[in-house]
C-alpha cells in the first residue's frame, strides 16, 4: 500500500513536471569551407574490413554537413544541471560496430544508463573506452558474440570508443547526468524535449570546432536557438 | 675459467643484440600503427595461451602485437640463457652482474609492457620504450665485452682517444637518449602529428601556441588513425624534438671532423664517427618523411629504428674508446 502511494505520488510529481515543460529546437549551421576528408585507405589491407567496401572506400567524418550548411553531429545540452539522471530507466542505446566502423559514430547518453555495443562484422573487434572521467575499459569481441553493456558513472564529453585491431575505427559517447540534451541531425536540427520552465545555458559542441553557448528561457511554448560554427 | 675469446659466447650475445634490436622495430610497428591496446588481455591472448592462439586472430593491429608479445619472450628467453652462460663460463665478475642486469631488465620490461595493457595507462609506454632503448645499448655491451676485439689483449697498442673527444661522444650520446625520450613521449600521446609541415610549422619558423591557434589547428586536422585532438604542449614537444635533432647532427658532425683530426682519415673510430654522422643524416630525412608522409607506419618505425641505431653507434663509440685508450696506456 505504502509503496503504491509512493509511486503514485512519483507519478503525479512527473506529470507536474512535464506538464509546464516544452522543448527546445534549433539548427546548427557551419559557416566557412570543411577541409576534406580523408579516405579510410588503412581498409584496404584488411581483407575481411574490404570486403564490405568493394566500391569506393568509406572516409573520416569529422564533417558531416548538409547542402543547406546545417552541421550533423553536434551535442547540444543544458549546463549545469546535474543528479537529474533518469538513466537507469531509460532505453538502452545501441552502438554497432558494422564495416569496421561504428554507428553512430557519436552518441549521447545519460549516466547509468545501458548503451549496448554489437559487432555485426565476421572480424573480432576489441572495445576499448578511454575516458576522462570514467574507468577505462577493454574488451575483446569476438565475430557472433554476445552484446557488450557499458554504463557510465559520470558525465564527461566526449568519451571516445576504439577499436585497436582497427585503428581507424573511433566512436565518441557524451554522458550527462540528466536528460536534456540532443545530438543534431543531418540537417543539423535538434530537439531537446520536454525542459521544465525556466533560464538556463544551452551548449553546442562539436568535438572537432569546440563549443558555443547561449542564454536561453524556456517558457511553456518551449524555445528556439540556432548556433554557428565558424571555421577559420 | 680463464679471460678467453668464447666464439659461441659471442655470437649467442649478438644473436641477443639482433633479436633485440628486431624486438624494438617490431615494438615501433605496435606503436606506429596505434595496436598496443589491440589484445586487451596480458599474459594470455585473447584468453588463450600466448603461445597457442590461433593464427586467424592475427590480423589488423593485434598481428603486431601478438607477434610484439611473441618476440619479445624469445627476447627474454635468450637474456636469461645469456645471463646463465656469462654466469658459469665468464670470469669477469662485472661482466656477470651485467648478466644478471640485463635478465633483471627484460623482466622488468616485460612487466612494464604488460601492465600499459593491463592497466590502460598510455604514459607507460613512453618508459616502456625508454628501458627498450637501454636494454639494447645494455645486449650490444655484452656482445662488445665477449668479443675477441675486446678480450685479445696482444692486440697491437692502438692511439688513445684524446679525453675531449671521448666526453664528447658520451654528451652526445646521452642527448641522443633524451631525444628518443622525447620521441617515447610524442608517439605515445596518440594524437598524430602534432606539426604537420616541415621544415617550417604551420607555415613559420616557430609555430603559435595560442588557445586560438591550436583550435584552428585541431579544426583543420583530419586524422586517420590519431584521433586525439593536439595541444600547445605536443606543439612544443615537437619543435624541441626538430631543435636537439639540429644539435645532435651538428654534434655528431664534430665528432666526425675530430675523429678525423686526432686519430687520422683510416682508424675504425673515425669511420665509425662518418657512419654515425651518416646515419644521423639519414635520421634526419626520414623524420621529415614521417612529417611528409603523415607519419606512415613503415617511414615511422624506419625513423624509430635509425635513432635506435644512432643511439647505439654513439655508445658503442664511446666504450671502444675507453678501451683502447685503456690499452694504450
Amino acid at each position: 500500500m505504502k509503496k503504491s502511494l509512493l509511486l503514485l505520488s512519483l507519478g503525479i510529481f512527473s506529470a507536474l513536471q512535464l506538464a509546464g515543460a516544452a522543448d527546445i529546437t534549433g539548427v546548427i549551421n557551419l559557416k566557412g569551407t570543411a577541409p576534406a576528408e580523408k579516405e579510410l585507405s588503412p581498409i584496404k589491407d584488411d581483407p575481411t574490413c574490404s570486403a564490405s567496401y568493394p566500391g569506393a572506400l568509406p572516409k573520416t567524418k569529422f564533417y558531416v554537413v548538409s547542402a543547406g550548411g546545417g552541421l550533423a553531429d553536434v551535442i547540444v545540452s543544458l549546463k549545469g544541471i546535474s543528479g537529474k539522471s533518469t538513466g537507469a530507466s531509460a532505453a538502452p542505446l545501441v552502438l554497432d560496430q558494422k564495416g569496421c566502423l561504428y554507428y553512430p559514430q557519436i552518441l549521447a547518453v545519460q549516466t547509468g544508463q545501458k548503451l549496448i555495443v554489437k559487432n555485426s562484422d565476421t572480424c573480432v573487434h576489441n572495445v576499448h573506452t578511454v575516458p576522462k572521467e570514467n574507468a577505462p575499459q577493454n574488451l575483446v569481441q569476438m565475430p557472433g558474440g554476445a552484446d557488450l553493456n557499458f554504463t557510465f558513472d559520470k558525465p564527461e564529453p566526449f568519451l571516445k570508443f576504439q577499436c585497436d585491431v582497427h585503428p581507424w575505427m573511433f566512436a565518441w559517447v557524451s554522458v550527462f547526468d540528466h536528460p536534456y540534451f540532443a545530438v543534431s541531425g543531418a540537417d543539423g536540427k535538434f530537439t531537446i524535449k520536454d525542459v521544465p520552465p525556466g533560464k538556463y545555458t544551452l551548449e553546442a559542441a562539436h568535438r572537432k570546432l569546440g563549443v558555443q553557448t547561449a542564454e536561453i528561457e524556456i517558457k511553456d511554448t518551449g524555445a528556439a536557438q540556432n548556433f554557428t560554427f565558424e571555421i577559420k | 675459467m680463464n679471460n678467453k675469446y668464447n666464439p659461441a659466447l659471442f655470437w649467442f650475445a649478438v644473436l641477443n643484440a639482433v633479436a633485440t634490436f628486431l624486438l624494438i622495430g617490431l615494438g615501433g610497428l605496435v606503436t606506429s600503427h596505434e595496436a598496443g591496446m589491440s589484445v586487451p588481455d596480458w599474459p594470455t591472448s585473447y584468453g588463450y595461451n600466448m603461445f597457442a592462439l590461433p593464427i586467424k586472430f592475427w590480423t589488423g593491429g593485434a598481428f603486431f602485437e601478438h607477434t610484439h608479445r611473441l618476440l619479445a619472450s624469445v627476447v627474454g628467453l635468450l637474456t636469461t640463457i645469456l645471463a646463465v652462460w656469462l654466469w658459469l663460463k665468464d670470469p669477469r665478475k662485472w661482466l656477470t652482474w651485467l648478466g644478471i642486469a640485463a635478465f633483471l631488465l627484460v623482466i622488468a620490461q616485460g612487466i612494464l609492457g604488460g601492465l600499459r595493457v593491463k592497466w590502460q595507462l598510455d604514459w607507460l609506454g613512453i618508459p616502456h620504450g625508454a628501458v627498450a632503448q637501454a636494454f639494447q645499448v645494455l645486449t650490444c655491451a655484452i656482445a662488445l665485452f665477449t668479443s675477441r676485439w675486446w678480450l685479445d689483449s696482444s692486440a697491437e697498442k692502438q692511439v688513445a682517444v684524446p679525453r675531449g673527444l671521448r666526453s664528447h661522444v658520451l654528451y652526445v650520446t646521452i642527448l641522443i637518449f633524451i631525444q628518443l625520450l622525447i620521441a617515447a613521449t610524442m608517439r605515445h600521446q596518440h594524437a598524430g602529428l602534432a606539426i604537420p609541415d616541415f621544415p617550417l610549422a604551420y607555415g613559420k619558423i616557430w609555430p603559435s601556441t595560442s588557445a586560438e591557434a591550436v583550435a584552428s589547428y585541431n579544426a583543420h586536422r583530419v586524422e586517420i588513425n590519431n584521433a586525439n585532438p593536439i595541444t600547445a604542449f605536443q606543439v612544443n614537444l615537437q619543435m624541441a624534438h626538430r631543435l636537439v635533432a639540429y644539435a645532435i647532427f651538428l654534434g655528431v658532425a664534430a665528432v666526425a671532423f675530430l675523429a678525423r683530426k686526432k686519430l687520422g682519415g683510416a682508424d675504425g673510430l673515425t669511420r665509425l664517427a662518418w657512419f654515425w654522422f651518416a646515419l644521423l643524416a639519414l635520421q634526419i630525412v626520414l623524420g621529415a618523411a614521417t612529417v611528409w608522409w603523415n607519419k606512415a607506419a613503415d617511414v615511422t618505425t624506419l625513423h624509430v629504428m635509425v635513432g635506435a641505431s644512432a643511439l647505439l653507434t654513439g655508445a658503442l663509440w664511446w666504450m671502444m674508446a675507453e678501451r683502447r685508450t685503456q690499452r694504450a696506456k
